[in-house]
């Protein structure tokens, strides 16, 4: 089986990719430069792909949003974040994780993306630079990238995240929250409640359609752990949760607890921390 | 401006994935049902554009009768008129939902904006939006937080890790968006009277033969984990700080 593996130079992902498409059959990795260019880039893939039985990429922003485009030039169906391949049978991910689907993916080739985190990486391989076609329509294209004012610690590469929910209770709550992260060198994070109720901004929301985190430690101060939410936080090593509800949800997904008022305890664990430190 | 945005019903799922005993759907018995939630941007930013702009958002769904449910949620928030593409509650892949979208649409007079979500909440598939796009000869932009309307074209915002790629493309054309492009509205008790009463027509597309055909629904292992009590209440700061250290973190 020949295997069409599109590949982002010095992507994880992309790797991870590669392993899946190796343990297919014969791998050719291909990329491409310039402006991203999403439906000239994957008429570059469709020509590349002719004798191909098998399209692969990385589950990714970019790596699923091309291969949509090669199925639909292809009229051929599209496995997104697949984690494992038997036959034309996949298992991928639903609900962020939270749930897998097996499924049968009929047509050919099988285009599919391989869920993130989910598969060892593989070594890299000589990856062939692609062109794009004398024809293709570059009119969607990334004509500039604008720099974010960064605002401290950036939520996905922190090695701390401490976050709020519904517990908090209102804006002002986040000061006890914000003063035990900023302790730990760690990043502010917060539930889907706390974003829909504005009390913090969307950037700040860990969960399936919010950041994914990839922390040594997170610590969810009253957050029940909505399987949303946790799709976000699973990336963590560890997880703590503080939930005044010894049958919260979030206890089900996290590695230690503490049961009780947030209010007090995190105080108290930044009062600790200082006194250990001497300040 | 006339705009569509297409939703779709997925339960509210709260803590555990229950699975049905035939494992081909999640136990909704007990649940509410809501939209995806990058969908609530979509309709909210639909909705604010044709406050400043003038027109008509049109709400469209995929889905079994009860999904009237959802339309009329997003009425109750702005929307003008609904179509419900009615299933008998079988699951439809990405390929055949798009296709009966797409069907929909060229019944309707010409939309300037189709705005989609970038996934859905359950099944993920990140690829509708793209092909009815592809299908209409139209633009599409996925992953956006930011949309600016410029006369006759549209300037676009994406995440690009720690900065923002910036697309400008002309209409008609499809967005595909994310939570975080706005802060939804909750409806009103009036917003809920009036949405009573909007257009709501209604199609039973003919369900294709599945090519990306769901077998069986799965709860992943590792859920249920027995987390270690360190304690109750501030005494349990201490041993907190304990595990910060061992961990490296404090």
């Amino acid at each position: 089986m020949s295997v069409l593996v599109f590949v982002e130079p010095g992507d994880e992902l992309s790797l991870q990719a590669l392993s899946v498409a190796r343990s297919l059959g014969e791998v050719r990795a291909v990329s491409l430069d310039g402006p991203y260019a999403p439906a000239a880039w994957a008429a570059a893939i469709v020509e590349a792909a002719q004798d191909s039985d098998a399209i692969v990429a990385a589950g990714s922003d970019r790596g699923n949003e091309l291969l949509a485009h090669v199925a639909a030039r292809l009229d051929q169906p599209f496995a997104a974040n697949v984690t494992a391949v038997e036959g034309d049978v996949v298992t991928r991910i639903r609900w962020g994780g939270s749930l897998l689907e097996q499924a049968r993916l009929h047509g050919s080739p099988k285009i599919l993306s391989v869920a993130p985190h989910t598969q060892p990486a593989a070594e890299a391989v000589p990856v062939e630079r692609l062109e794009l076609p004398a024809d293709a329509d570059t009119s969607v294209r990334v004509l500039e990238t604008v720099a974010e004012s960064s605002g401290g610690v950036s939520l996905r590469d922190a090695k701390v995240v401490v976050s709020g929910g519904r517990g908090v209770g209102s804006a002002e709550g986040f000061g006890i929250i914000e003063e035990l992260a900023e302790l730990l060198g760690g990043a502010v994070g917060c539930s889907r409640v706390v974003t829909s109720a504005g009390w913090r901004p969307h950037a700040d929301q860990v969960g399936q359609t919010g950041t994914k985190i990839s922390a040594d430690l997170y610590v969810a101060c009253g957050i029940s752990g909505a399987t949303q939410h946790i799709a976000g936080a699973k990336g963590a090593k560890k997880i703590l949760a503080i939930n005044d509800d010894a049958e919260a949800p979030i206890f089900a997904s996290a590695d230690y607890a503490v049961v009780g008022d947030l209010h007090e305890i995190v105080p108290a664990i930044s009062a600790e921390l200082r006194r250990v430190r001497g300040q | 401006m006339r705009i569509l945005v297409c939703v779709k019903r997925v339960p509210m799922t709260g803590g555990k994935m229950v699975l049905t005993a035939d494992e081909q759907a999640i136990e909704t018995r007990h649940l509410g049902f809501t939209i995806s939630p990058h969908e609530e941007c979509a309709v909210e930013e639909a909705v604010r554009l044709v406050e400043a702009n003038g027109g008509e958002t049109v709400v469209l769904t995929l889905g079994p009768a009860e999904t009237e449910e959802q339309l009329r949620d997003c009425m109750a928030t702005g929307a003008d008129r609904g179509i419900l593409l009615k299933t008998d509650g079988a699951d439809w892949d990405a390929q055949s939902t798009a296709s009966a979208i797409v069907d929909a649409i060229r019944a309707e007079e010409a939309f300037d904006l189709i705005l989609v979500g970038n996934e859905s909440a359950d099944t993920g598939n990140y690829q509708v939006g793209i092909r009815v796009a592809h299908a209409l000869g139209l633009p599409v932009v996925n992953g956006l937080k930011k949309i600016e309307l410029q006369g006759e074209q549209v300037r676009c915002e994406r995440d690009a890790g720690g900065a923002r790629d910036v697309y400008v493309v002309p209409l008609p054309a499809v967005l595909s968006v994310l939570e975080g492009l706005n802060l939804p509205r909750y409806p009103s008790v009036p917003g809920r009277l009036r949405a009573k009463s909007k257009p709501l027509a209604v199609v039973e597309p003919a369900r294709p033969e599945q090519k990306l055909e769901k077998l069986r629904l799965v709860v992943p292992p590792g859920q249920g984990k027995q987390a270690e009590i360190l304690g109750n209440g501030p005494e349990a700061a201490p041993k907190v700080v304990e595990l910060m250290q061992q961990l490296g973190v404090a």
